[in-house]
């Protein structure tokens, strides 16, 4: 595809991240073999026990079948016309932002999320996966004097393989459903995080995502421990280009508490829907999960989802550690022709184990959003406590809403409540704020965020600064 | 004088049934009007109309508010220019607070006259301020608008966005029902302490008791969606005394 061919599809987008960065880049040929395992590998000097596990996942995956239970409807995925493999040409090597390619910073400006500006304002650490390589990561050295890790999960199989070693795929084994395996054999790049015994990170730590090389399926693969008594804030945050075909992406997210640690996962997603008729989105089938492996430890996961055109995705957390927390937030917007089906898993192993979630659909347009939760219960987890609450929001006659929430309880002494309540903005609603003055437009945005709170005030602050607008212009046009 | 309001032979249906059938009416700066009559009479379908509710049709007429039409303004835009309406049924909106509703809704009037948004601080005493006009306790600020509120707090919460909005035209539909006589009178006398000689209010009732608070400078009967008669508060006396039967005898020998 040619420059001009690129700037015809930005120009007159709709979409207003709608961009392609023309960033020189590489790539290798659609389809995937082992072949592609292996140069996907080789192109990482990777060690040879990773190239085993690809190499094992790939062979797993070939095996398995595409789930067909989610709630969702598109046309099949032909998985031999993606593109595996795409990284920058130019792989810099930098101290400082100024080193950056001005392509990618241009980038980053028009996403209106300024690097600099960030990390000084912010305090955040950005370590920026752009496509598959990541370019730069911030803040190193000030994290790396309390022992943190924060980098590449490439650059972590270098200097810490056997941390990567021990705990990749311990939470999310290749095998564990058609995307996992498949993201375990090709994964591109993604965050590798290890707090050590004791520390509390002080700072967000925050990746952003993009998806730029044309038809480069994108395959994130994160992995996150903190050690006993530790704690952990991350952000992921991302936007992605328009495109005319759809874009899969299937990301892999592991977190492991040990005890007494916690780590709070916090997400704010908006990538390209699709156009009004639903063209062009992207297919987000995502496995994120996590393991409360110690005794009082935490997990909490956050999500603000208001893109892509399918999102499959179930942040989980498996209760294993006696009195572990495991907590589900999530607001999630269809509008259009979007198609969201997500939820979580809460496993209580350990005693006395609690969990939490709160789900907030809002569906617009002709979108169909469901809820999928399951709460299980096994028979050793003595005490277990869980408090489910779904709710939908309707914004319009012609959208969906489902809820499936499975129990599956073994213990006698277990508490489950799950409380499910569908409203819908209503006439009278909007002329109330009407009346006072308040348009149309910002009645929805006013009415939306204050349904959405509860999941909202979880976010660290200038990210639910960002998740209410983002909520808000996700929303436009949608009542009127 | 030019009339606040001025309106002319007003028709109005829902669903092709006309409600409003011909009203005139004309209110001045500094003057209380109430507006009395049997339910279903179509009193708070003139509110509805006047504040822009889109279920209506406006057939026939038409109505000036401070020299413009305002059937040709939006309803916020309406609100904007200083018309207030205090709901009969105030929704409640979860999740949003009281606060934050008044502040959006107070930005947006100030936008509109080219007016920077109020700062926190000074919008926060402004709020406390206007509250203890109808007695309402600051913590009401934090919670979601209306939610759990009971009918009486609803009310005073109109009457508080009232006070924060400072309109020049306020409507006021009913909002004696419900309220003991205590919550009575402190509604009355958030509305009485608004009152100025550039601003206007019309009361909708069907009780004279709201009008022993609020002191009207003109009554006006409703009934059948027309004004059948006009007077001082001396008619809303009578109107206690006899009720509505002798009037609509009466509207009903004159068509
Ligand atoms: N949404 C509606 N659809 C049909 N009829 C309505 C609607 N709203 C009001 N009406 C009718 O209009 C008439 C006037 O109602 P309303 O203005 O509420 O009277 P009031 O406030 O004087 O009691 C009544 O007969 C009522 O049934
Ligand atoms: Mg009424």
């Amino acid at each position: 595809m040619d420059q001009q061919t690129l700037l015809d599809e930005v120009v007159g987008s709709e979409y207003k991240y709608g961009f392609t960065s023309d960033i020189e880049q590489e790539l290798l040929p659609k389809g995937l073999s082992e072949d592609v395992v292996r140069f996907i590998s080789a192109r990482k000097n990777e060690p040879e026990w990773m190239l085993e596990w690809r190499l094992k996942a790939y062979q797993q995956w070939k095996t398995m079948k595409e789930p067909t239970w989610p709630n969702v409807d598109y046309p099949p995925v032909d998985f031999q016309d993606i593109i595996y493999w795409a990284a920058p040409k130019k792989k810099p090597e930098l101290n400082s932002l100024d080193e950056v390619d001005p392509e990618l910073l241009a980038t980053f400006e028009k996403l209106g999320i300024p690097l600099e500006e960030q990390k000084v304002l912010a305090g955040v650490a950005v370590d920026v996966v752009f496509d598959s390589v990541s370019v730069k990561t911030t803040f190193q050295d000030k994290l790396a004097e309390l022992g943190i890790i924060f980098c590449p999960i490439s650059e972590a199989l270098e200097n810490h393989p056997e941390l990567v070693r021990q705990y990749i795929g311990s939470v999310v084994p290749p095998n564990d459903n058609f995307y996992a395996a498949l993201n375990s054999a090709v994964f591109s790049d993604g965050s590798f995080v290890y707090i050590p015994k004791g520390v509390r990170c002080p700072i967000e730590l925050s990746t952003y995502f993009r998806i730029n090389a044309r038809n480069s399926g994108q395959f994130e693969r994160t992995l996150i421990i903190a050690d006993e008594g530790s704690y952990v804030s991350y952000l992921e945050g991302c936007t992605a280009p328009q495109r005319d075909e759809n874009q899969l992406h299937a990301a892999v997210v592991e977190l492991v508490a040990h005890d007494r640690a916690e780590i709070k996962y916090s997400t704010v997603q908006n990538w390209f829907p699709g156009d009004k008729d639903g063209k062009g989105g992207i297919y987000n089938f995502v496995t994120k999960r996590g393991i409360c492996a110690g005794v009082d430890s935490k997990i909490s996961w956050t999500q603000v989802e208001t893109g892509s055109a399918i999102t499959w995705k179930y942040p989980s957390v498996v209760l294993k550690g006696d009195n572990s927390i495991g907590e589900f937030y999530s607001v999630a917007v269809t509008n259009n022709k979007q198609q969201a089906d997500t939820g979580t898993k809460m496993i209580h192993i350990g005693r006395n184990t609690r969990s939490r979630i709160v789900s907030k659909g809002i569906s617009a347009g002709v979108s169909q959003n469901s809820y999928r939760g399951l709460v299980k219960v096994l028979p050793v987890a003595q005490g277990a406590r869980n408090f489910s609450q779904c709710d939908s929001l309707l914004i319009g006659d012609a959208c969906g809403a489902h809820t499936f929430p499975y129990l599956e309880v073994a213990n006698s002494t277990a508490t489950v409540e799950h409380e499910a309540t569908t409203s819908k903005i209503g006439e009278d609603m909007l002329f109330y704020c009407n009346q006072r003055g308040i348009d149309t437009e910002a009645a929805v945005a006013l009415i939306v965020n204050g349904y959405a709170r509860e999941v909202l005030n979880q976010l660290p602050m200038e990210f639910a600064v960002e998740a209410q607008k983002l909520l808000a212009i996700s929303l436009e046009g949608s009542v009127g | 004088m030019t009339p606040l309001l001025q309106i002319t032979n007003l028709h109005a249906s829902i669903e092709d049934r006309e409600i409003l059938k011909g009203i005139d009416l004309s209110v001045n700066a500094g003057e209380v009007h109430a507006i009395m009559g049997p339910n279903g009479s179509g009193k708070s379908t003139l509110a509805s109309v006047l504040a822009g509710r889109e279920d209506y049709t406006v057939t026939e007429g038409s109505v000036l508010f401070n020299g413009k039409e305002l059937m040709e303004l939006s309803p916020e835009e309406r609100s904007r220019e200083g018309l207030f309406l205090a709901f009969q049924y105030p929704v409640e909106i979860p999740g949003v607070s009281t606060a934050n509703f008044v502040k959006t809704a107070v930005n947006e009037s100030r936008k509109h006259r080219g007016q920077e948004p109020l700062e926190p601080a000074a919008f926060l005493s402004l709020m406390r301020e206007r509250m203890a006009l109808v007695e309402m306790d600051p913590s009401f600020l934090q919670r979601s608008l209306n939610e759990g509120f009971s009918g009486g707090e609803k009310k005073r919460n109109e009457i508080f966005q009232m006070a924060m909005l400072d309109p020049v035209l306020a409507v006021l539909d009913e909002t004696d029902s419900g309220l003991d006589i205590d919550a009575l009178r402190i509604v009355a006398s958030g509305v009485n302490a608004l009152r100025r000689a550039d601003n206007a209010t019309i009361v909708i009732t069907h009780y004279q008791r709201l009008l022993d608070h609020i002191v009207p400078d003109f009554v006006h009967v409703l009934w059948n969606g027309r004004i059948v008669k006009s007077g001082d508060k001396s008619l809303a006396l009578e109107l206690e005394q006899r009720g509505y039967d002798w009037l609509k005898q009466e509207s009903a020998v004159e068509a």
